[in-house]
């Protein structure tokens, strides 16, 4: 499997993943995501369901604390990563020779020869190596931080071993991890040393949203790609470790990196490899991780949308149909329902009582089976009456949207409208 | 003219069973027919596509709940029921009477209607069968059922004569309030709990009546099995044959087979679609608990002659594996469940097409049971009544 990049664009790689699956045939488009799913299933659809959505990725993230047993996923990609990036998981667990992972039936200490069999088990095309990834939470000390990346790499050679000896993971690919938390100067170091390594491509791990800024997290993601094998524009940036630093350098450099991303313009190269982060979702912060050289992401934010009984309805496109959403969305997302704090400014509250008798389709123009076939007062009836269905309806609707997001988003890199995009994606965020 | 015919298409020379077209505004019904419930305007996480693929031509929604929560202002606006929740082929509402009556504490009945509390605002409000067909009127369904008085099959005495006579007075009221006989049809209910007297009153007074169709009611209540099955042999005896005969509340394969034997057309229940959400799926030889430990290494379909979109893609280990993390498991064992209820009505029915209903109902039993001591008594004594010996 290789990354092959077209053009890149202040910052942004523009490209195909190729040569995927056990037939080669596969390929993924970058930016882009991968297929979330629980239990090797997308939550709450079943295939009928789930194939209504055209141009479903052609890659499937699991998830080994959520995969409870042999599974018959033969024609689909897989990427497996280590956790579920929205279940919860209790802090503290993590040894010098193992980490923790929660299932249906609790937690499962993990060794890495236990993560190897599994892997086995499991044959996917790639897969993350076991990695250290608790220093997520706010104030961890930089000595913790340090061990985290140093039991990575550990983790990442003992997997590399092992992996060369395993006859079902011969075709796979094994992504190393960068960690480092905060902490500039641990990210560049465990990206220069994982990147020393026979991995396939690179996971950026613990950029949740709730772990830092995203002015932070941009800056630390732009300087760890840089340390990372790529034939990309290289920063200028020398930046200081410390993390107001890093901000007030954020804020200073923007326009000489996007200069310099300017200068290097249309590049090929006959070989990469793909950078994921993960624990990222928001569409803000896809636009902000891309520009940073970021290529994929999870797709477990249109899932949270779903969860909390919401339908993404941003626009994106560069021809919204004459009704669609701007102004109207400017008003409708800003009020948050309920105190309901995890709700985000793309999307709206279908709970509200002011969609009881709207007839409308969820967004006007979208072209997912629930937006064809139903209204907002039906999903809004359903979601009172507790019905299984809203669930279904709001993940069809929810994974198209988030689908179509990146379809424009790589629309607008290959066209020179970045700067466009982001004004419709971004316009409404000001109100945040 | 109403809005309805049925043309039988077949009938068994041995037993009282029949094949027809019904014929409904939305579109045709093949009958015997099983009728999924769909209670909130939606089949538990089935989306009508879904629904219609397995090749439901008619299912249910309750207007009690309907014409609570979202309202039948607001259905009506929707284009009806169909329009609400996006369903092209027919519905069937039933009357909101009986959910009062078993859902809600402190339902009184009196000559006007049913008196309940509403569990929403705790306000009384009162059901009369005026109402019931307005908010029936307003869903738009194919086939609207009368509100009758519904008194517990395990009652007896003068409240269940009471009951009857006064189901009559309010058939003839529903007929008189139905704003929309040429494309609604109205089904009389059939009432006098288990007392056969009772029963045959109830049939010729209903019966002279020109209603489209006519349920058997008050049954399948926790009543014993030998009075169940007699009540019903007794109501299709005196029922026309060119009307349909719905025997309301029955769903398990054993009952459905006896009483299309007995000369019953449709029939719905809950149980399918509600022990599919225990992980209970259903199959010839009765059902297959999925959530046991016993299916965490079966790597086989539910059932291996199952054509549903469940069983041609999974087995019972993965099923048995999603149960733990994601409701989607739910809805693989509905559309298991609820194909198979169909796929054995449509069965059923090609034997009685083929004059083969005698033998189908041997194989049936067969599969059913392990051995021939363990058939339900009542079973051999229902099928022996119209000439089906099993023994
Ligand atoms: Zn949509
Ligand atoms: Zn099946």
């Amino acid at each position: 499997m290789k990354l092959e990049l077209s053009r890149v664009v202040q910052g942004c790689r523009l490209g195909k993943w190729t040569g995927l699956g056990k037939s080669a045939q596969h390929s993924l488009e970058v930016p882009g995501c991968l297929l979330y799913t629980r239990c090797a299933t997308v939550p709450h659809l079943t295939q009928d369901t789930l194939h209504t959505i055209r141009d479903l990725p052609a890659v499937t993230q699991v998830s080994l604390d959520s995969l409870t047993t042999n599974l018959c996923l033969n024609d689909t990609v897989i990427f497996c990563s280590l956790h579920d990036s929205v279940k919860p998981r209790p802090a503290g667990y993590i040894t010098n020779k193992t980490v923790s992972v929660w299932g249906s039936g609790g937690r499962m200490e993990l060794t890495t020869a236990r993560f190897m069999e599994i892997q086995a088990g499991i044959q996917p095309d790639c897969y993350q190596s076991m990695a250290d990834g608790e220093t997520w939470q706010a104030n961890t000390s930089r000595k913790r931080v340090r061990k985290a990346v140093d039991r990575t790499l550990a983790h990442l050679d003992e997997c590399l071993l092992l992996h060369q000896k395993t006859q079902e993971l011969k075709h796979a690919e094994i992504f190393g991890v960068v960690e480092g938390g905060d902490v500039l100067e641990e990210r560049l170091r465990s990206a220069r040393e994982t990147a020393k390594r026979p991995v396939g491509g690179f996971v950026l791990d613990g950029f949740h949203s709730a772990a830092m800024g995203p002015d932070v997290r941009a800056q630390l993601i732009q300087a760890t790609s840089a340390e990372l094998p790529q034939e990309k524009p290289r920063s200028k940036l020398h930046l200081n470790p410390s993390q107001v630093e890093i901000e007030q350098e954020a804020r200073k450099s923007a326009s000489e990196t996007e200069a310099v991303s300017k200068a290097v313009g249309f590049w090929k190269r006959p070989q990469g490899s793909a950078v994921i982060v993960l624990g990222v979702g928001r569409p803000d912060e896809v636009i902000s991780c891309v520009e940073a050289g970021v290529d994929l992401f999870e797709s477990f934010f249109p899932f949270q949308v779903t969860e909390r009984g919401c339908a993404l309805s941003f626009p994106y496109a560069a021809d919204p149909a004459p009704e669609t959403s701007v102004p109207e969305l400017n008003g409708e997302s800003v009020t948050k329902l309920d105190g309901d704090e995890t709700m985000t400014l793309f999307e709206m509250n279908l709970k509200d009582k002011r969609y009881k008798d709207d007839f409308r389709p969820l967004v006007q123009g979208c072209a997912c089976f629930c937006c064809q076939k139903h209204t907002r007062a039906y999903v809004h009836h359903l979601l009172e009456t507790n019905e299984l269905l809203s669930g279904v309806l709001l993940m069809l609707h929810n994974t198209s949207h988030y689908l179509g997001f990146f379809r424009a988003l790589r629309e607008a890199i290959a066209c020179d409208h970045l700067q466009d995009f982001k004004n419709r994606v971004l316009r409404h965020r000001k109100a945040d | 003219a109403v809005p309805l015919s049925l043309r039988v298409v077949a009938e068994c020379p041995v037993s009282k069973a029949r094949a027809c077209i019904l014929t409904l505004p939305h579109s045709p019904v093949n009958t015997p027919v099983f009728m999924p419930v769909g209670t909130q305007g939606t089949m538990k996480g089935i989306t009508a596509n879904q629904l219609e693929d397995l090749g439901c031509q008619i299912c249910l929604g309750n207007t009690y709940h309907l014409g609570m929560r979202p309202g039948p202002e607001l259905i009506e606006k929707a284009n009806g029921l169909h329009g609400f929740m996006s369903w092209k082929r027919n519905l069937l509402t039933d009357s909101g009477g009986f959910q009062m009556v078993s859902l809600v504490e402190l339902s009184e009945v009196t000559e006007e209607g049913v008196m309940f509390r509403s569990p929403y605002d705790g306000k009384e409000i009162l059901l009369t069968p005026e109402q019931s067909i307005s908010i029936q009127n307003s869903l738009g369904s194919d086939i609207m059922m009368q509100l009758d008085d519904v008194v517990s099959s395990t009652v007896k005495g003068p409240r269940v004569e009471e009951a009857m006579h006064r189901s009559v007075r309010w058939l003839d009221r529903c007929i008189a309030a139905n704003k929309n006989p040429e494309r609604q049809n109205l089904f009389a209910i059939i009432q006098g709990g288990l007392d056969a007297r009772l029963r045959k009153a109830c049939l010729d007074e209903m019966t002279k009546r020109d209603v489209p169709g006519f349920a058997i009611g008050g049954l399948s209540g926790g009543e014993e099995k030998d009075d169940f099955w007699k009540m019903v042999t007794l109501s299709t005896d005196h029922l026309p044959r060119n009307k349909p005969r719905y025997l309301m509340g029955v769903g398990y394969a054993l009952d459905l087979v006896v009483c299309v034997a007995l000369g019953c057309d449709m029939f719905d229940c809950v149980f399918p679609t509600r022990t599919a959400r225990f992980g209970s799926a259903l199959v010839p030889w009765g059902s297959l608990q999925l959530k046991q430990k016993q299916y965490a290494k079966d790597f086989h379909p539910i059932d291996p002659e199952c054509q549903c979109p469940t069983c041609k893609r999974h087995s019972r280990a993965y099923l048995h594996a999603l149960f733990k993390s994601d409701t989607a498991a739910m809805h693989h064992v509905t559309i298991h469940n609820i194909n198979y209820q169909l796929r054995l009505m449509r069965d059923v029915r090609q034997s009685i097409i083929d004059q083969k209903f005698p033998e189908f109902v041997k194989v049936f039993m067969e599969r059913m049971f392990p051995s021939p001591e363990d058939y339900p008594s009542w079973a051999v004594d229902a099928l022996h009544s119209v000439n089906i010996c099993l023994k």
